[in-house]
Order: C-alpha cells, then structure tokens, then sequence
C-alpha cells in the first residue's frame, strides 16, 4: 500500500509511539512569534529549563504588532528579542528586517520537501505548500518543541483535492480556497491534512500554493500540502544550490516526498475550476461564502491588501494592475501591508507602491497587525473591511466591525467602486 | 492533578471560536491571570452573559460541535483555567484547542449528539451540576433531583497527560 505525503514525512520522523494513535514527531523547524512564544520563554525559565534544543532550527520573528505599540506588546517583544541573543538564534527577525511569519520563513528557504515545521499560530499550515507537514500548536506544544524539537499528534488522515481545469479570469488560489472551504465547511478537514493535486495546482507559483495552504486551517485541516515539483526547486533554488549538484538532483531527492500513486485517502474530492468565479465570505464563519457577483454592491468602509494569505508580491501585482490609474471610491479608507521587507521593496522598485498610494493608500510596514485586530487597521463598531486576510470571525479586526473574505484582485475593485465589486470588468 | 467537575455553563451553539473566547487585543498579556476578565467576552448567544453569575460559576462549559475553532492561542484555555473551568464538553473539538486543554492538564470531553441533547435538557436549571471521572471515563450529570452517567472515551495519552499535569514535565522526562 503507499502513502500520502504526511504519512511519508511521519514515517521518517517518528521517535516513538507512547500510546497507540499518538507519534512523537521530531521536529526540523520550530518558529516562533511574539505573541505566543513569551509565555513560553517565561514558563521555561520558571521551570529552570530555560534551554533550546538546537538554535539553527528555530527562527523567530516579531511580527503581529511591530514596531511595538505600546508597554506591554515591547515587553512581548524584548521577552522575544533577549530569548533570541541569549540562545544565540541567528534568524531571529527584528524590526527592519521583520516581516509575517508565514510569508517572511518561506522567502528565506527555511522550509524544505519532507520537514516537520511548528509554530504557535493556526496559519502555520501555510509552509505544507513546500510538501512539508506543518502544524500550528499552542503554547505549551510550542514549549516542548523547543526544549526537546518534538513535537505529538495523532496521525492525521489525508483527504486528497484534486483541482481540475483551468482558472478563469479573475479567479486565484484564495477564490478556490474559499470555494473548498464553503464546499466542506469549517470543521470538513478536522484531524485531517488536506492533499492538493492536480494541473491546476501543479501550475500555480509557490506563492498561490502558500496562499491555498494558509486557510487549511479554516475547514479544521491539521496542514495544507502540496506536492513538490520543478516549481519548488526553482523557488528554493538560491537556498539549496550547493546541497544539490543540480535541480534535476534536488527534484529526484525531493521526489521521495511526493505521495503514492496507490496512496489511501480518508475522502477523495473532485474540483473544477473552469466555471468558477471570483468568490467571497458573507458571514462570521469562512465556509460562509458566495460568489462576489452574488454580493457585489455590498457597502464597505475600509480595503485591507496584505497578511500572510495574501500579502506577497504577486497579491501587489494583481491588485496595483486593476488599481492603475484608479482612486479609492470617495470615504473609503486603504491599507496595504506588504507581507515582508523584501515584498515591499521589490514593490516599489515596480513601481507598484506608487499606484497604490497614488490611488490613496496608506502603506505601512509589514505586520500582522489588522488582519487580527491588534493594530494598523482596526475597525469601528458596525464598520465592513474589504480584506484579502483570512479568518471572518465576528469582531476579528475590531469589535462590532466585519470582515469580508477575498481575493487581492476583488479588493482592490471594491476599493475603486467603495462597494463590494466583481474585478473581472478591470481585467 | 486538577478536579473535574461543578456546575456547567451551557453555550448552545456550534463552531464556538477563539476569538469569542478570547479577542486578540488581550494576547497581549504576560500573565494568565491577567486574561481573567475577558473570558467568553465576545460571544454573542441569547440570555449569556460573559459578565454574569452563571460564568463565575461555572466549572464547566457544555457546548456543541467544532469548539475552539480558530487560532492556536492558548489563551483560550488558560482564560478558561484561570475562571476555575477545567473541562469542556462537546460533540467535536478543532485540534489544536483540544490539545492545549490536555497539554495544561484539563479535558476536553466528546459526547454523541444525543447525550448532550439529554444534558441540555438541564439548560435553565441553575443546580446542575457535572462529576467528571477522568479514570473511569465517565461523567454524571446531577439535576432535579435525578443522575444520569455518561461514558466517554478518551486516548491513552490524553489521559496521561492529564494525570501527569500536563505535557512539558511529561516531555522532559521522556525526550
């Protein structure tokens, strides 16, 4: 019998199994952010077990409210910082270089085919598009997997998306994420991993494939995978060009990650894109969703451009080319947030920085920020947010305020129209 | 080990989330105890109160299917153990809520629909009260001068980790 990807990366991981159903894991990545990873630090001290298994495989970021914005989110972060130079973390990312987990780990080739990868943050799912297995866990995981790099899960089952046709104008990665979340709903991959095959994936950039993967968590998926293929060596390549004598190298090696043809799947769900449109959330749950045609002329208070699901430079591109020589709708406000430095600065050497401010954008530097409501964005009681970020919950980017779901290219034309606005008339 | 067990909070509604239990804006504490205030503070169901007696109360919360879907904080449990609730009951949890229950020593307990409908039932009665026997894996629902006992499964390790406390003096001593 072969097997899924996860269960190729569990086989060659495992440590042991000191319960029928639960696997120690160990670990090749363990990142860390603000937030969750001080109380952490704090515990281990506490517990005399202020220690780190192995300081290369830990990268740590500031990274959800940066530059700090008041005593206690500095604390958060010197907690962060100290821990760092004390540990000797060499990829521990500070303001200037800081930018979001999700999009800064990946553009630094720190995720590879094959890796266990954790982190306290649900969206740490995103880094499967590499074919890794990555998890968010809590704190106390968080802990463990830094004191000792393992980390415990059950074996998760695999359901197989195989994504057919081809896309249509207007309709990315975050359009076919919606759809596969509204199709199996909020808790549809729970204690699952969730497979995506297919021509449509295998065409898609690593980007897109990091923007599918972010929001597997949105149905319950444990990670999004994706198989490696030419376009993740390409992407890695500048990391990984002298471990391989040449791609064709690194794709045999990576191969070994790939699942089997024979693989067994808990479920196996067909998607064709072909007839798909642009798509949308309506409500307080991301399996809420309808088409934006459906919704179009829905008023909006505020565009949000950025985050770890759609914040990286083709999300820009996509967005500044329906903005081009475009102005926000009158009383509608624009945030754009570049996902990383390197984001932001490849932005406006291509000029698209200038057309969004020329459109009346505010930019600001890369942050988590809004996307949670913690900073750089957040929404007034009974204020609406356009936004290309990825959780709806009630209250997510400010209290009272709500949160539509969707593409780059559908925020940016609901900017242009201050109403909800299908972006296909601007392709 | 902690106890198990009180009077229930009930929260009948499916999908409860992370950011109901605890909005972001407070992840900005240090210290668990300083999230005590903010629990439940934005779930919205009809006749709950974040504020009120029943959740100062409560050691409890009998709730429905995908509870503490969302973000990975583990703030939701903690705000949760610092209210003195050391358990949930549900038809279904999100992963990783579920984990960081068990991995601080609490329980997050999966009933069958038809079993919490019975507990349910209880809702408007302000004297049940919940007896959550982890070892036996049962749990007995007093009300209205009636009991009735619930098996319920849980796994090896959840269990182990239960008795034990937690997972970071488990994980040490082993790995």
């Amino acid at each position: 019998m072969g097997k899924t990807t996860a269960e190729k990366i569990f086989d060659a991981h495992l440590v042991n199994e000191p319960f029928p159903g639960t696997k120690v894991l160990r670990l090749d990545a363990v990142l860390c952010h603000e937030i969750t990873t001080p109380i952490a630090i704090d515990d281990l001290i506490r517990r005399g077990k202020d220690r780190v298994f192995d300081a290369t495989k830990i990268k740590a970021v500031i990274d959800h409210v940066t530059p700090s914005k008041d005593t206690k989110t500095a604390t958060q972060a010197k907690i962060l910082r100290d821990w760092a130079h004390r540990h000797g973390i060499k990829d521990f990312f500070d303001i200037g270089a800081n930018g979001v987990c999700h999009a800064l780990f990946p553009e630094r080739g720190f995720i590879r085919p094959g890796y266990t990868v954790i982190m306290g943050d649900s969206h740490t799912c995103t880094h499967g598009a590499f074919g890794a297995f990555a998890a968010g866990i809590g704190t106390t995981d968080l802990e463990v997997g830094i004191l000792k790099g393992v980390c415990a899960f059950r074996q998760p089952k695999t359901i197989r998306f195989n994504v057919n046709g081809t896309l249509p104008k207007g309709v990315y990665a975050k359009d076919v994420i919606l759809h596969i979340i509204g199709k199996i709903g909020v808790n549809g991959a729970t204690d699952r991993v969730m497979e995506f095959h297919g021509p449509v994936i295998a065409a898609m950039t690593m980007a897109s494939r990091m923007t599918l993967c972010n929001m597997a968590i949105e149905a319950g998926g444990t990670s999004g995978i994706c198989q490696p293929d030419m376009t993740t060596v390409d992407y890695l390549w500048p990391f990984i060009q002298e471990e391989f004598a040449s791609k064709e190298a690194a794709m045999a090696d990576y191969s070994q990650w790939r699942a089997d043809a024979d693989a067994e799947y808990d479920q196996t769900i067909e998607i064709d894109v072909t007839s798909m449109e642009p798509t949308i959330t309506f409500g307080y749950k991301p399996d809420q969703v309808k088409t934006v045609s459906e919704i179009a002329g829905t008023p909006v208070d505020q565009i949000y451009i950025g985050s770890c699901t759609n914040g990286r430079l083709e999300d820009l591109r996509i967005a500044a080319q329906i903005l081009k020589g475009h102005k926000l709708a009158p009383n509608i406000r624009g945030i754009l947030s570049p996902a990383t430095p390197t984001v932001f600065r490849d932005a406006t050497k291509e000029g698209l920085i200038d057309i969004f401010m020329e459109a009346g954008f505010c930019v600001t530097n890369p942050t988590c920020g809004a996307c949670l409501g913690m900073s750089n964005g957040v929404l007034a009681d009974g204020e609406v947010c356009a936004s290309t970020t990825n959780r709806n919950f009630m209250g997510r980017m400010g209290k009272g305020g709500m949160v539509h779901l969707m593409s780059p290219a559908t925020a940016a034309a609901s900017a242009i129209e201050g109403v909800i606005a299908d972006p296909r008339k601007y392709l | 080990m902690k106890t198990f067990g009180g009077p229930i909070l009930f929260l009948d509604r499916s999908d409860i989330n992370t950011d109901e239990i605890i909005p972001a804006k407070y992840l900005t504490e240090i210290t668990k105890e300083d999230l005590k205030p903010y629990i439940l503070e934005d779930l919205k169901l009809p006749g709950f109160d974040p504020k009120g007696e029943k959740t100062r109360n409560a050691r409890v919360i009998v709730s429905r299917a995908n509870f503490g879907c969302g973000s990975s904080r583990e703030h939701a449990p903690w705000v949760f153990e610092v209210n003195g609730i050391t358990a949930v009951i549900a038809e279904s949890f999100a992963r990783i809520f579920r984990q960081n229950m068990f991995n601080c020593g609490m329980a997050a307990i999966e009933l069958p629909p038809a079993d919490l409908d019975l507990i349910f039932t209880h809702a408007n009665d302000d004297t049940v009260t919940m007896d959550i026997d982890i070892e036996a894996q049962a749990l007995t629902v007093s009300g209205g001068g009636k009991q009735k006992t619930f098996p319920f499964e849980i796994s090896p390790f959840d269990k182990a980790l239960v008795l034990a406390g937690g997972w970071v003096d488990y994980a040490d001593q082993k790995y």
